[in-house]
């Protein structure tokens, strides 16, 4: 799979509170968590981000709660896939589990805001187009290849159950 | 492992293990009930492998929230969900699902909540997981795990007066970073740990999340087997319990990603400053932060054991005029221990509010909820922007009895000072 999109740049340690605060967790409608995603640390996120746009943040992405409504918020919004040195466990598992592309880079400090990037999912190579760069990053091993491929784990496990 | 079905298993290594024991909550089981329908399957593994706890927005705050609750409920009764708990049996699931005996040592349980990690005190692997995680465990009972690697706290020395577990754990947050223990097993250690109560060590497993970590564990020792021993005897009355797995200390061979060894016996109680846990400072440097409202309570320090030491400060004594103290009990349990101490009556007369179990403040739900330029010491387990309200407001993370000296001075107060 090949995602294009520009870049809206985080820092360190952006917790799940801050990707969908608490007050909204009172729905499972993606595109209304969508609307107030990142809503108390950047207001007009969700308006700016185009669909299709990625997200780089800082280490630590996601941590905080066990919530699933913050991976399900970033696509709500439009959020095609997120880069970070490094994700917070249960925010990986997630991610993984709901289809939200993402990839571990330590060149994440590398990429601006507002860059345009062409992203690699089954390589892992991430294309920086504004500044001409290539990034490589390790590809996940087999077993989560494989819920990814299937498009998360609802989708593995129906095949799986149904084969 | 034996939930593995494998002897033996090595860090790094992806494993389908089969769980004891599946757990959500208002806020997360609803998702996962819609998956697991929308995935066509029609009955949960095992009925009496699940908990359902409507603890995060209940007594439903509003309509949706109410909502919510009842896709626990309709589900609970379609599936015939042993271990549904409506509200008045109702109790913050944290500290409600040790209380009915629903986890043993050498348990593995998965919670659709972050601070599912609170378990490991009773020696099982607890760990928090995601909506589809749980929908996923009501088809048949498994969850995928990346072994995690462990890092060993080894903790010395007598700890002062006033100080508690969860001043131990903010120390050790504080000095390793929010993801100081990312993707790995907290294992706390040492005589200080042998030392604490269980009440203590809940305490500190529960914000092992709040390092990244996979979970927090303490070997089993005679405190948490008298303890278990104790819930059983109340749940079956008669019989013995038996416990499998009794030996359940660090493998021989354990090898630690890195091993902490800290004296603890000169730490003063600890205060995490906005807007991070990690953000620690001794609570006597901060005298000059005034506070608009106390909380007492949570998943972390909502147990009998904080209410007696909040109490024992705030006895005879009043709240600071224009502050709001706010005390949550865990559970029903721990209320009516509280009403029957006499614990609740000192709340009460000091001018503050104590009320039915709910996660409700501690993440911004209702009960307690932060205005503009507002700032609170809690006894919660997390103070990011926004996180009891307004992105304007401010939270301080303490212990139960610098939570109560402050709530008399109207600032952050070491205990010390009042008591």
């Amino acid at each position: 799979m090949i995602i294009k999109g520009r870049v809206h740049k985080f820092g360190n340690d952006i917790n799940t509170d801050d990707i969908i605060a608490a007050k909204y967790l009172i729905t499972t409608d993606e595109q209304e968590l969508g609307r107030h995603c990142m809503e108390n640390i950047a207001p007009d996120f969700s308006k700016k981000v185009n669909k299709g746009d990625i997200v780089v943040a800082g280490k630590n992405f996601g941590c905080g709660s066990s919530r699933e409504h913050a991976p399900r918020a970033l696509k709500g919004c439009g959020v095609s896939a997120v880069i970070a040195p490094s994700f917070a466990r249960i925010f990986f598992r997630n991610a993984i589990n709901v289809g939200l592309p993402f990839l571990e880079s330590a060149d994440a400090g590398k990429i601006n805001d507002a860059d345009l990037l062409e992203i690699d999912l089954a390589a892992g190579i991430i294309n920086n187009l504004t500044a001409g760069d290539t990034y490589k990053t390790e590809p996940f091993p087999g077993f989560l290849q494989e819920i990814i491929n299937d498009g998360g784990l609802m989708n593995y496990m129906r095949k799986k159950c149904t084969k | 492992m034996s939930c593995a079905g494998k002897k033996s298993i090595k860090p790094g290594e992806f494993i389908e293990a089969k769980v004891s024991l599946a757990l959500g909550n208002d806020i997360t089981a609803p998702f996962a009930i819609e998956e697991f329908k929308r995935a066509g399957f029609n009955w949960v593994f095992d009925r009496n492998k699940i908990a359902l706890v409507p603890d995060h927005f209940t007594p439903a705050k509003d309509l949706k929230s109410a909502n919510q609750a009842k896709i626990l409920q309709v589900f609970a009764s379609e599936q015939k969900i042993k271990n549904y708990f409506e509200v008045g049996c109702m109790g913050i699931e944290h500290a409600l699902l040790p209380e009915k005996g629903l986890v043993s040592p050498g348990d593995l349980v998965i919670g659709a909540d972050s601070h599912t990690c609170t378990y490991g005190a009773l020696g099982s692997y607890a760990m928090g997981v995601g909506s589809t995680d749980l929908a996923r465990a009501f088809i048949d009972g498994k969850c995928w795990i990346k072994v995690p690697a462990s890092i060993r706290f080894i903790y010395k020395g007598k700890p002062k007066k006033w100080v508690c577990g969860k001043d131990i754990i903010l120390y050790t947050i504080g000095n390793i970073g929010v993801d100081g223990a990312l993707y790995k097993v907290m294992e706390f250690s040492g005589p200080a740990i042998d030392n604490l109560d269980m009440d203590g060590r809940f305490s500190m497993c529960n914000m092992a999340i709040e390092a990244g970590a996979a979970t927090g564990i303490i070997a089993v020792d005679k405190i948490t087997l008298d303890y278990v021993r104790r819930v059983q005897k109340a749940k079956n009355k008669t019989g013995k319990h038996r416990l499998k797995n009794l030996d359940l200390k660090s493998d021989a061979g354990a090898c630690y990603d890195k091993i902490y060894e800290w004296d603890i016996s000169r730490l003063e109680p600890v205060v995490a400053c906005p807007h991070l846990p990690s953000n620690i400072q001794p609570a006597g440097k901060l005298k000059g932060v005034k506070l608009d409202q106390v909380v007492i309570g949570s998943c972390t320090n909502g147990r009998l054991s904080d209410l007696r030491i909040a109490a024992q400060i705030l006895k005879g004594r009043l709240v600071k005029k224009g502050l709001r103290l706010i005390v949550i009990p865990a559970t029903q349990k721990i209320y009516l221990e509280a009403i029957k101490e006499g614990l609740a009556r000192v709340f009460i007369k000091a001018g503050g509010v104590f009320s039915t179990p709910t996660c409700g403040p501690c993440l911004g739900g209702h009960m307690g909820i932060l205005a503009q330029g507002e700032r609170c010491l809690a006894t919660t387990n997390r103070n990011f922007v926004g996180r009891m309200g307004s992105p304007q407001s401010e939270v301080y993370l303490a212990g139960p009895a610098v939570a109560a000296a402050s709530a008399i001075t109207g600032r952050i107060t070491h205990p010390q000072e009042v008591a």
